[in-house]
């Protein structure tokens, strides 16, 4: 008797448990995706489009019912995570969010890790490390703590300072005032310049630098213009084919490799040219006379260097003259 | 940019620039919501509801600015950079796309995706009688329906929607503080999105059951045109700097029990020279000690 009872109570009890589990229990076909750190579900289960299809408030209460099985799953995912008490015993119950895994992307680029400036690389090389400053420093005239710098700062306003030592190797008729305000000057213009140097050493080392320096226009130099000229030309459509040339630019032969490559003849080609250049070969390297022609070579070096000569002149000329009417 | 062309001069504006660097841990994005030229009632009305929803990081636009998003985004870029939003929604309304709005994300300032919704229907915060959330309540986000994972405009405007209404990244979060959920389903070529009133009712167990109460704004969508950033720019966008990455902790292990194990390194001791108790004792006493030496030292004699 004692036994039945004791299975009769112990069923009643699981069905009293699965009573009040059931009314947070979703059934689904395939099982959500959760981001918690983003309060995020994904339900992958087609929704019920038939249902849907209807008109009005039918298909309001069809997406609320959709909606609060998605939700219960979701609010029961967050219940499972560790919670804590914030602010004492009687505080809210706060849970701690997990990271967020949905891959979202940023809203600017990662910063680039920044070269360190010259001091920085002097510090890490000497083992210089950053000491930490206190901000108020004991006054021995005032007796009290004052700021390091800034407002009532604690050596006395250096306005306000009406006695300059003269130093001892120094000139006795110098102005010590005006010294003080031109050396000050002079260390924040260099701290300045020392600023500068550091940012510019970081965007060079951060920013690519083109592979053909542009200066501005008036500063470029004929082979830049012409390299220019070159690249705009190739930089159509059709790869520069069709582009007409200006009236007296030479016309460019078609140089694929852009005429860096030594371009060789294929192997078994043109059988007739190849003996020619053979036979060509043959008959010069037998002939007696010389390949270079002395004579040619001598005139054309002669006018070469009259050239030169005429050219130097020239300037010398244009130069005395420029002098003269100086004068 | 801290680079020179103007140094800040104060620290206000210093801060305010340091604001706007590309930074590690990013800020929270703010949206910008703009009207078009031609935008109708219904449109700003959507424009407003969703500022409400998305107060504090969003900035809504009074006046109506006259651009095409899908053909020139200068203009976008220019406003994002000015307020810094990386996120905007555009409304216009003319009789070839009627009741538009253009949602869409900036990387760098520079546009990166937008897609273009229709509304059909659109239920507002005022015409539902019923009681909100607070201000800035953190939405929960439900996306139903295999659309969003099979096709890739939908996987698109997935991740557009949830950037767009994720809000501030927490790390705790009060749970009885969850009371706004939106949820979104894609279902014969509509979207419908939906915002409701979290109730959370008594239950037999610890989890409670839970009760939806139609709140806020409700918009049947469906999507027009869309400008996706190409691949390689999106796979940029997506990348995160590797200081980002949570630093595994090394010589720590747990068993099966819950007992938590840490290895530590020793360098070679020499065991000679090793601490022990001291037991006194076993002290050697002076006249012991004597003896010992006499006996242990060499056969030292002392020549005079």
């Amino acid at each position: 008797m004692v036994a039945v009872r004791v299975e009769e109570v112990l069923a009643a009890a699981e069905e009293q448990e699965a009573e009040k589990r059931r009314s947070v229990v979703v059934e689904k076909e395939l099982e959500l995706e959760f981001d918690l750190g983003n309060l995020l579900a994904l339900d992958r289960n087609p929704p019920p489009a038939a249902q849907l299809r209807g008109v009005g408030p039918q298909r309001e209460a069809q997406l609320l019912a959709l909606a609060r099985d998605n939700t219960q799953l979701l609010v029961a995912q967050l219940w499972e995570l560790p919670a804590e008490r914030a602010g004492g015993a009687g505080g809210p119950l706060v849970a701690r969010l997990p990271e967020p895994t949905f891959r979202l992307p940023r809203e600017k680029p990662p910063p680039r890790p920044k070269p360190p400036t010259r001091w920085e690389q002097f510090a890490r090389l000497k083992g210089i490390r950053r000491r930490k400053r206190t901000s108020l420093v004991w006054d021995e005239q005032a007796k009290e703590w004052r700021r390091r710098w800034g407002y009532r700062r604690a050596g006395g306003d250096p306005a306000r300072a009406w006695l300059a030592e003269v130093p001892a190797g120094a000139d006795p008729e110098e102005d010590q005032f005006a010294r003080l305000r031109r050396e000050k000057r002079e260390r924040v213009a260099r701290n300045e310049l020392n600023r500068l140097r550091n940012l510019a050493r970081a965007h060079r080392a951060g920013a690519a630098v083109p592979a053909v320096p542009l200066h501005p226009t008036g500063h470029q130099s004929k082979e830049e213009l012409s390299h220019v000229a070159r690249v705009a030309r190739v930089s159509t459509a059709s790869l520069g084919r069709f582009q007409p040339r200006l009236p007296k630019e030479p016309a460019e032969p078609p140089s694929r490799s852009g005429g860096r490559k030594r371009r060789f003849e294929p192997l078994l080609g043109n059988l007739a040219a190849e003996r020619s250049r053979q036979l060509e070969l043959l008959k010069d390297m037998g002939s007696k006379k010389p390949v270079l022609d002395i004579t040619r070579a001598v005139n054309k070096q002669l006018r070469q260097e009259e050239a030169e000569a005429a050219a130097a002149k020239g300037k010398k000329q244009s130069q005395r003259g420029k002098r003269g009417r100086r004068q | 940019l801290l680079i020179c062309y103007r140094k800040p001069k104060t620290k206000r504006a210093k801060r305010f620039l340091e604001k706007r660097e590309p930074k590690l841990k990013e800020n929270t994005k703010i949206a910008m919501l703009i009207k078009g030229g031609n935008a109708n009632l219904r449109v700003t009305e959507v424009l407003k509801d969703i500022y409400a929803v998305k107060k504090p990081f969003a900035v809504l636009y009074r006046k109506k600015n006259i651009t095409r998003p899908f053909e020139d985004q200068t203009s976008l870029e220019f406003f994002s950079k000015k307020s810094d939003c990386s996120l905007f929604l555009f409304g216009s309304h003319n009789k070839k796309r009627p009741n538009n709005l253009v949602i869409g994300r900036m990387f760098d300032y520079h546009v990166l995706d937008m897609i273009e919704l229709g509304v059909e229907k659109f239920v507002s915060l005022k015409d539902v009688k019923n009681s909100k959330c607070p201000e800035g309540t953190k939405p929960m986000l439900i996306f139903a329906g295999d659309m969003f994972d099979v096709n890739e405009e939908y996987r698109r405007l997935k991740s557009l929607l949830i950037d767009f209404f994720r809000g501030p990244t927490v790390p705790n979060i009060r749970l009885a503080g969850l009371e706004y959920v939106l949820h979104f389903t894609a279902v014969d070529g509509k979207i419908y999105m939906r915002s409701y009133k979290v109730l959370l009712k008594k239950s037999g167990c610890k989890i409670p059951r839970i009760e939806l109460e139609e709140m806020g704004p409700s918009l049947d969508l469906v999507m027009r045109r869309t400008h996706l950033a190409s691949d390689d720019l999106y796979k940029l966008s997506l990348k995160q700097p590797k200081a980002l990455k949570p630093k595994k902790k090394k010589n720590i292990s747990h068993d099966a029990f819950g007992t938590t194990y840490g290895r530590i390194h020793m360098q070679k001791q020499d065991l000679g020279k090793l601490q022990t108790r001291k037991m006194k004792g076993l002290k050697k006493r002076p006249a012991e000690k004597a003896a010992e030496d006499s006996g242990v030292s060499p056969k030292k004699s002392k020549s005079a």
